[in-house]
């Protein structure tokens, strides 16, 4: 209390003396992280982690592990740029997994190609009307199912007024009932060229790159992104301003809704098929992914940039343990151990927040 | 006449069977800076809530500049010209002053739904056009709130009812968790708002405070109104007096 300016102080905008964002630590722990795994493939099997150590090809950097680095946290962050809305709004969001399990099974229900080499699909779901039905079918479709479950969040949420953890958990046991029910548990495959073109290759990462762009601006930028900092920061406050804090919440919750759905449509293109059991557990990693980004689970902290960060730290987690061949059941074990490690400095960094006052 | 800015007649809520407000008679006149004072839970807040429109009243009617109004909610007695610094700060922590200034009415570069986008520039102008014109000081507007003390903090929320030219100010205990510094300092702001003519409701326990800065004091007990003061006539024991009970007016005899 000693040092501030009352009386003495005055106006003054000082572009320097901002403060360093927030996401400049997430990046350090990335780089760490990757020296890390760097050192330790030197000392183990003198092999480099992330640069070329191979003579036939032309490059500094081992492309194909960068690559497959990205693509394997595309789809999940695609679901993380929803999640990461909803947390710095002070909710949480639980289906988003099933969302992508259910979304997946009915896309594909209208992607189906009518004939596989020359006989009839034998995974159709629907009739001849629902065969090779132009890719723009499916595309709505899927967008439909993520703005339905969406929506069915928000209102819940807004309206019943019961915490976001149970709501969302009530339409992650339902949307996974229903990828179920909609097959008998039976995958739904053999799509259209059209559809399977969509996540082919590299594309789930211009999609995430892009998506993640979008969302960027839009919470930095616009109305919708400044009153969903201020509600995850205080909802009271946000609503005495005259917020429509109940609105912004269906509006928030259908927004990860659909992006949900659009990871669902991606990575049914990309297998070729939907399965009921798709996309279990994506919600804890999206989760994951925004809280080691620094987005703050009390609401009202967090960046797009800041969980695409912690996507990244995430995908060169899952590498590095391949690259050191360690056994896939220790990667999990230390996600665990990571997400909770992320919450823990998130409170340590509260608690020195409020100590400054 | 016309010189009444804020009229309620017989305003009255009830909780189920508590009846916090009852029949509540209260003028505001042009320029008038008037206390309210009286115990906790006498009805003080409450009565704030009916005009502001975070509650709806049981009964009553409410009359501000001439019409009679009814707000559904906060936005739309700011909307009509009423300001209130509530006694829970009503800010975003991790917002900036200007954020928090603007923030349920953000200047606008480009409508397009609530994804509208925001015009930071003229906010910030505008932000520190405000600052200036409440003397409030403030290290960097930059700043978000949980890096401010509490009177910087209580003064960003009164320097957000000064941004827009309101017609009507109320403020619920604006320095009640403040040191003797930052009191001085919001009360400095108080008599720039007294300067500049702005009418202003102020709840406080503060019996100095009140008589510096006030020039009316209406005393609530059991939720209904026991004297209405003129501060040359009255001092701090008769006001206290009043607050507990030991006299009641006689024009609300028969009231509490």
């Amino acid at each position: 209390m000693a040092n501030t300016a009352h009386g003495i102080g005055g106006l003054k905008y000082d572009p320097k003396k901002r403060t360093k964002p927030p996401e400049l630590n997430v990046f350090m722990a990335l780089v760490l992280i990757i020296v890390t795994f760097e050192v330790l493939g030197w000392l183990i099997y003198r092999d480099s982690f992330l640069f070329n150590t191979r003579d036939n090809v032309d490059a500094i950097f081992n492309w194909a592990r960068i690559n497959i680095i990205i693509l394997q946290v595309s789809i999940i962050g695609i679901i993380a740029i929803g999640v990461t809305q909803v947390i710095i709004s002070g909710g949480i969001d639980l289906s988003s997994g099933s969302i992508v399990g259910a979304t997946a099974m009915i896309v594909m229900s209208f992607a189906q190609t009518e004939l596989v080499n020359g006989n009839p699909n034998p995974k159709a779901v629907f009739g001849a009307w629902a065969m090779d039905l132009p890719v723009l079918v499916p595309i709505l479709v899927g967008l439909a199912c993520g703005l339905i479950a969406g929506c069915v969040n928000g209102l819940l949420i807004a309206y019943t007024r019961i915490p976001p953890f149970i709501a969302t958990l009530g339409l992650m046991v339902s949307a996974r009932g229903l990828s179920k029910w909609w097959t008998n548990g039976q995958p739904v495959s053999f799509p259209t060229e059209g559809f399977a073109a969509l996540g082919k290759g590299m594309m789930p990462v211009v999609y995430f790159i892009a998506l993640a762009i979008l969302f960027h601006l839009i919470l930095r930028q616009t109305v919708y992104g400044k009153h969903t900092y201020a509600i995850g920061s205080n909802e009271d406050a946000a609503r005495m301003s005259g917020i429509n804090v109940a609105r912004h919440k269906v509006l928030i919750y259908t927004i990860a809704g659909m992006l949900a759905a659009i990871a669902a449509i991606i990575l049914s293109s990309k297998n070729l098929t939907a399965q009921a059991g798709m996309g279990v557990m994506y919600e804890l990693d999206a989760i994951a992914m925004s809280v080691i980004g620094g987005v703050s689970l009390a609401g009202g902290r967090g960046s797009i940039i800041g969980t695409v960060l912690g996507a990244l730290i995430f995908g060169v987690i899952i590498s590095g343990f391949t690259f050191l061949k360690l056994d896939a059941y220790y990667q999990e074990m230390v996600k665990g151990a990571i997400i909770v490690g992320a919450v823990v400095l998130d409170q340590w960094r509260q608690r020195r927040t409020a100590a400054r006052m | 006449m016309s010189d009444i800015i804020l009229e309620t007649r017989d305003l009255t809520k009830h909780y189920g069977g508590v009846h916090a407000l009852e029949g509540a008679n209260f003028t505001l006149r042009k320029g008038e800076h008037v206390a309210i004072m009286g115990d906790n839970g006498a009805g003080k807040s409450t009565f704030v809530r009916q005009i502001t429109g975070v509650e709806q009243r049981t009964r009553g009617d409410i009359v501000f500049y001439g019409k009679p109004v009814s707000f559904a909610g906060p936005l739309d007695a700011r909307e009509a010209g009423i300001e209130t610094v509530f006694q829970t700060l009503a800010l975003a922590d991790h917002l900036d002053v200007a954020d928090n200034l603007f923030l349920g009415r953000e200047k606008i570069r480009f409508k397009l739904g609530p994804f509208s986008i925001l015009d930071y520039r003229a906010m910030r102008d505008a932000t520190l056009a405000a600052l200036e014109k409440t003397g409030v000081k403030i290290p960097n507007i930059h700043n978000t709130i949980e890096r401010m003390s509490g009177g910087q903090r209580q003064c960003v929320a009164i320097a957000r009812t000064a941004t827009f030219h309101s017609r009507l100010t109320i403020m619920d205990e604006p320095t009640a968790a403040l040191g003797v510094q930052e009191t001085a300092q919001v009360e400095n702001i108080i008599r720039t708002l007294k300067e500049a003519g702005e009418p202003l409701i102020l709840i406080s326990h503060n019996m100095r405070q009140v008589m510096d800065l006030v020039d009316r004091i209406v005393v609530f007990r059991r939720g209904r109104i026991v004297a209405n003061l003129k501060k040359e006539e009255t001092d701090g024991q008769d006001v206290v007096a009043y607050i507990t009970g030991a006299k009641t007016q006689p024009e609300y005899e028969g009231a509490a």
